[in-house]
Order: structure tokens, then sequence, then C-alpha cells
């Protein structure tokens, strides 16, 4: 007992030192698109576990998830930038340098109205089931699109397809992520400063699934999914319970779409379309839908994986005459990898080990 | 009054093409269930199949009318629709038939996903313009316009409509369709056979879906690769209107969903005050499909409560 329980510990310690050390080590290449890249992986890794609680735990397939993610994101891009006040004589007048509000408290307002407008959006569809539910939701995702395009007149509200930029970087307790942290002869840039931020909160959503997952809620949901009947029949109130499961999902969303508005400084409807719910939904299919690490591993890849070939695809570009642009590549690949995967492993590549009926058929 | 019956010919053009995709998703989905997502891009795929072949054949100076290319275009999209739709449901959707439900609709998910990246290596990724291959001459009746085209998609959807009901209520495909529709188990058992009929399914979707296509282009003026994406789900939020899997059904509520966006684009900004414009057209078709689904799941013209998935 003791011997496996020491080699947990070991392993985890040496896990935790490789997160840690990661971007220390890709940002000595010299250049930050590495970085990057393993952030914004991990900006998928925490929309993945989101979209998780809602797919995976409870069973509603969410096509337009993609949706409170941009919800959150326009939160944070209004109160954080001078889009408002420069529009608005009245905000100008009443905040003269602009809106700029606590991150903190910004962010807790935007995981509540995206939970709330989960929950709206949610409403409609709790009489439905698997397919209506899945186009409905794609459809709600389209119309927040829209909206969100369309909403510069005639109240210039979202600056419409121009996007709202000069959006305020996040500062943790005094310190600025947004610029270089020196510490004696080591300089962090500033996206490893962020690699510490989306860290901190993938690992805290890893966390708040698993506490949910084996609570007394998560388990009406896993009921629910089972069979809707039957967990009725048992006292369940399911449409409280599905309900929670849109809105707990959403506010993930919505967390991220804050971090993603401070960590870009830049937000367009164009980032909200609807090909990001589809990845999102194809990184919790394809990695074992309602199993943790398997979402993990399926957001790391889809997200890392095509960026890698972004970046080793240019003698391919340069070969089909620029047919087959690394864009291009990026799309043939997440298409490939959802048919094939579907067809060769139904189940996932990491599945849970054990499994209901409806999920294992 | 002219704006009222220039918003219906719309109308009635734009709900006639959806129609014609929809009767592809009904069929599909009464037959195995499926949403079949990629049903969309093989509108795509026959209009710039299309595209390509009155360019060819253009630039060869047959000499034959336009008219005549135009035919033979749609011909020739109407085959390669009809193959990739076989070869995409023998590949990929036949394989997970018996398997959870969420497998193939993420599996149909990338396939469209795949039509479409598959189209933008072939025909690269920007906007083409499709030639006008008929008279361009608008007909004036009652203050409103209609060009050739529009009467040629509404002249054709009819006699498509026509023979597909001839096909499906007289013929013993037609019969076997909707017997493995009701019972695939039961059919099988009356000598049936099932793959059969699924694959004719599929290839007569994708026939319809083509013609639609080569519509579409003909009526915009554009082909690109991801024109096909949101005709395709509109189509099938008219499938659900009128009752998936009811032939009839689909064809009514695509016409109606024509007539609802055309309708509203052309007076929504009027109602709100210029509040809201046309540019929100495109959320009717899911604010009526969850009004639908709300209120009467089982669409207007459907018998049964769908609950299928």
């Amino acid at each position: 007992m003791m011997n496996t329980k020491t080699g947990k510990l070991i392993v985890f310690l040496i896990a935790g030192a490789a997160l840690l050390l990661l971007p220390i080590i890709l940002q000595s290449t010299g250049s930050n698109s590495w970085v990057r890249i393993v952030d914004i992986a991990l900006m998928y890794v925490l929309l993945a576990l989101g979209l998780n609680i809602v797919v995976g735990y409870a069973g509603l397939l969410d096509l337009g998830y993609i949706a409170f993610f941009a919800v959150g994101a326009y939160v944070f891009a209004l109160l954080g930038s001078p889009h408002l006040a420069d529009t608005f004589p009245a905000i100008k007048a009443m905040f003269p340098n602009g809106l700029h509000y606590n991150i903190w408290l910004v962010m807790i307002l935007a995981a509540a109205v995206a939970g709330v407008v989960g929950m709206i959006l949610g409403a409609p569809t709790l009489k439905l089931r698997g397919d209506y539910l899945a186009i409905i939701t794609l459809g709600f995702g389209e119309i927040i699109r829209i909206f969100l395009l369309n909403m510069d007149r005639p109240l210039n509200i979202t600056n419409g397809p121009k996007g709202i930029s000069q959006i305020d970087t996040i500062s943790v307790f005094g310190l600025d992520l947004g610029k270089r942290l020196t510490i004696g002869d080591y300089t962090f840039q500033p996206v490893t400063l962020y690699y510490y931020l989306f860290l901190f909160f993938v690992i805290l959503a890893i966390v708040i699934s698993y506490r949910l997952q084996d609570s007394r809620i998560g388990r009406a949901w896993m009921a629910i999914r089972e069979d809707e009947i039957a967990a009725k029949a048992m006292g369940l109130n399911t449409r409280n319970l599905k309900l929670l499961a849109f809105g707990m999902g959403a506010s993930f969303g919505g967390v991220s779409g804050v971090l993603f508005a401070s960590f870009q400084r830049f937000v367009s409807p164009e980032s909200f379309s609807l090909m990001e719910s589809v990845m999102v939904v194809a990184m919790v299919v394809l990695g074992g839908i309602g199993h943790i690490p398997g979402v993990v591993l399926g957001a790391l890849l889809l997200a890392g994986l095509p960026e890698l070939l972004r970046h080793v695809a240019h003698p391919l570009t340069a070969m089909t005459d620029g047919r087959l642009a690394p864009e291009i590549l990026r799309q043939l690949l997440i298409a490939l990898a959802m048919v094939i995967v579907m067809l060769l492993r139904p189940k996932g590549l990491w599945p849970a080990p054990e499994h209901g009926k409806s999920l294992s058929k | 009054m002219e704006v009222l019956l220039q918003q219906i010919i719309n109308g009635l053009v734009l709900g006639s093409m959806y129609a014609l995709v929809a009767l592809g998703y009904t069929m599909v989905y009464g037959i195995i269930g499926l949403i079949n997502f990629a049903h969309g891009d093989v509108l795509m795929v026959g209009a710039l199949t299309s595209w390509t072949v009155i360019g060819w054949m253009t630039s060869a100076s047959t000499g034959l009318p336009t008219w005549v290319v135009l035919l033979l275009a749609t011909v020739i999209a109407m085959v390669v629709c009809a193959t990739l739709n076989f070869t995409i449901e023998k590949l990929a959707y036949r394989p997970l038939r018996n398997s959870n439900r969420l497998a193939p609709l993420i599996t149909a998910i990338g396939m469209s996903l795949l039509l479409q990246t598959f189209a933008m290596i072939i025909w690269a990724p920007n906007p083409k313009s499709y030639p006008s291959m008929l008279s361009r001459e608008p007909i004036e009746f009652g203050g409103a316009v209609i060009s050739v085209t529009q009467v040629v998609i509404l002249a054709t959807t009819a006699v498509t409509l026509a023979f597909l009901m001839w096909l499906v209520n007289r013929t013993n495909l037609g019969r076997a369709m909707r017997a493995t529709a009701e019972n695939p188990r039961v059919a099988a058992l009356m000598g049936i056979k099932p793959d059969v009929v699924i694959s004719a399914t599929f290839i007569i979707g994708a026939m319809l879906a083509a013609i639609a296509g080569v519509m579409w282009a003909s009526n915009y003026g554009t082909v690109q690769h991801a024109m096909g994406f949101m005709p395709g789900l509109k189509a099938f939020v008219a499938a659900v209107m009128g009752g998936i899997g009811n032939l009839a059904g689909a064809v009514v509520g695509g016409i109606a969903l024509g007539l609802i966006e055309s309708l509203g684009a052309g007076y929504l900004g009027k109602l709100t005050g210029g509040v809201l414009g046309s540019q929100y057209t495109d959320i009717f078709a899911f604010i009526v499909l969850a009004i639908v689904l709300t209120l009467r799941p089982s669409g207007l013209l459907g018998e049964r409560v769908a609950d299928r998935a």
C-alpha cells in the first residue's frame, strides 16, 4: 500500500514540476509562439471541461457552447476596455478613465451572466432529446453570434464586426500579467505569466469536475443521462437538474471567455463561429465523453497538434502551390480525426472505464 | 402591396429550394434516424461541380444553347453528388449504424467539415461568380418582378416533387423505402434489403440536393465552399417543422420557412422602427424551430411524437 502511495506522490510531483517548467523551457527557444500555443490549448481544456458537464455528465448534446464563451469574453471586453466610455458620453461623464473593473469581480459577473444565459437558452430545450437538442443549441449559438455581429447600431454596444480592442490585461495581486516580470536575471514573458494563470484555472476546473462527478448532483445528472424517465421516477427534479447542468457548463465557458478576452486583448464575433463549438464538442467526444482525463487529452490533442502542424506545414504548402495552406490543413486534420476516431473508437480515445448503457451500448 | 407580392415570390423561390434539401434530410432521418449534417455540403458540391462543368463547356465553345449547358451541368452534378453521398454512407455511416446516438452525429459533422475542406482544396476558398445561363430579362407582373431563373426554379421543383411522389408512392422501391422507415426488421423479413434501400435513399437525396445546389447558385450568382451549411441547417429546420420523416411535411415546411424568412427580412426593419433589420434574417429559422419544437414537437404534418433519439 505504502509503495503505491509514494509512487503516486512521486508521479504527481514530477508531473507538477514538468507543468511548472514547461513554459520556461518553451520560452528558452527564443520565441513566444510555442508558449502561446500551450496557452490556447489550456483554454480549450477549460472549455472542454465545461462542455463535459453538459454533454458528458448530463448527456445533453450542446452544439452552441461557444456562445457562452462569447458572452464571457464580451462581458470583460465591455467592462475592461474604453469602448463603452468612448461611445456613450453619459458613461464617459461618470467614469472619465473608462470602466476598468476589478478582474475578479468581472470574472464572477461573467460566470453569472453566462450561467443565466445558459439557463435561459436551456429552458426551451428541456423537453427535447438528442438530435433536436443539438440542432436547437446550434441555432442559439448562431443567434448570439448574429446579435454580437449586428449590435453596433442603432446603439453601438458590441462594435459589430470590427470587434472591441484595447482590453485590459489581468492583474493578479497587483502583478500585471500583460507586462514582463523580471526576477533577478530571469525575465518572464507575459505569455508565460498567462500560462500559470490558465494552468491554475484548468486545475481548479479539474478539481471541480471531479467533485461534481462524485456529488449528489453529479450522480443525478448521470442518472438522467442513462434514463430520464427512471430518474424522474426516483424523485429527481429533472428540469432543475438539467437547467443546473446548462448553467454550470455555461459559467465555465464564461470564465474561459474572460481569460480569452484579456489574453488576446481583442474580441470580435469571428472568434465565436460554429466551427469553434464543433471543435469543443469534438474534443470532448474524441477524448472520451464524461471521462476527465480523456477530455483533457482530447482538448490538448485537437488544440495542440494542428498548431504544431501549422509550424511544420510550410514545405507542404509550398509543394502544393499554396492549395494546402496551413489553415486548410488544420481543418482537414480535425475533420479526418473526427471521422476516423469515431469509426475506429466510437467511445473516444480514452473512455471512462465503467459505462452506463446509453454510452456504451 | 408590391413589396408584399415581391417578398412572396422571393419566399416561394427560397422555400422551394429549402424543400428539395429538406426532402433529403427527412428521407434519411425517417429511415436511419440520423441528422446528416453533410447534406447541405452535398448541395455545395453540386453547385461547384456544375460551375466547373459550365466553365469547361463555355471555354470549349461547343455552340450549344446556354440552357442545354445548364441542363448538362445539372445532370453531371447529380451524378457526382449521388456517387459522393453513396460513398459517404457506405464508408462513414454504415459502420456506425448500430452504435450509440452520438457517434454517427459527430461523424456527420466531421463529414460536413471534410467536404468543405476538400472543396477548399479543389476549388480554392475564394467565392466565385456563377454565370447566368438563362435570360436575365425580368418578367413583370402586378408591380413585382420575377426572373426567368426563378420561374425555372419553381417549375423544376414542382416537376421534381411530382416525380418523387410517384417514386415513393407507386414504385416497388418507394414501397420498400416506406416499409424500412416504418420498421427495418420486419421489412427485412419481407425480403427487402435494408442496405440497398438506405443506399437508394442517400442517392435520391443527393440528387435532390444537387438540383437545389444548381438552383441556389443560379439564383444568387456566387458559389463557395461554405455555401451549403446554412441552407442545409435551415432545410433541416424545415423538415422538423413539417414533421420529420414526412415527405409532404418537408415540402410544406420548406416553403413555409422560405416565406417566413423573406417576409421577415422585408418587414422586420419597418416593424421594429429600424432597430432590427434584414441582417437578422438568419435567426428566424432557429426561432421558428424553437417554437415548433416547444408547441408541436411532431411538426405541422407529423403524427408520431418525435422522441426517436
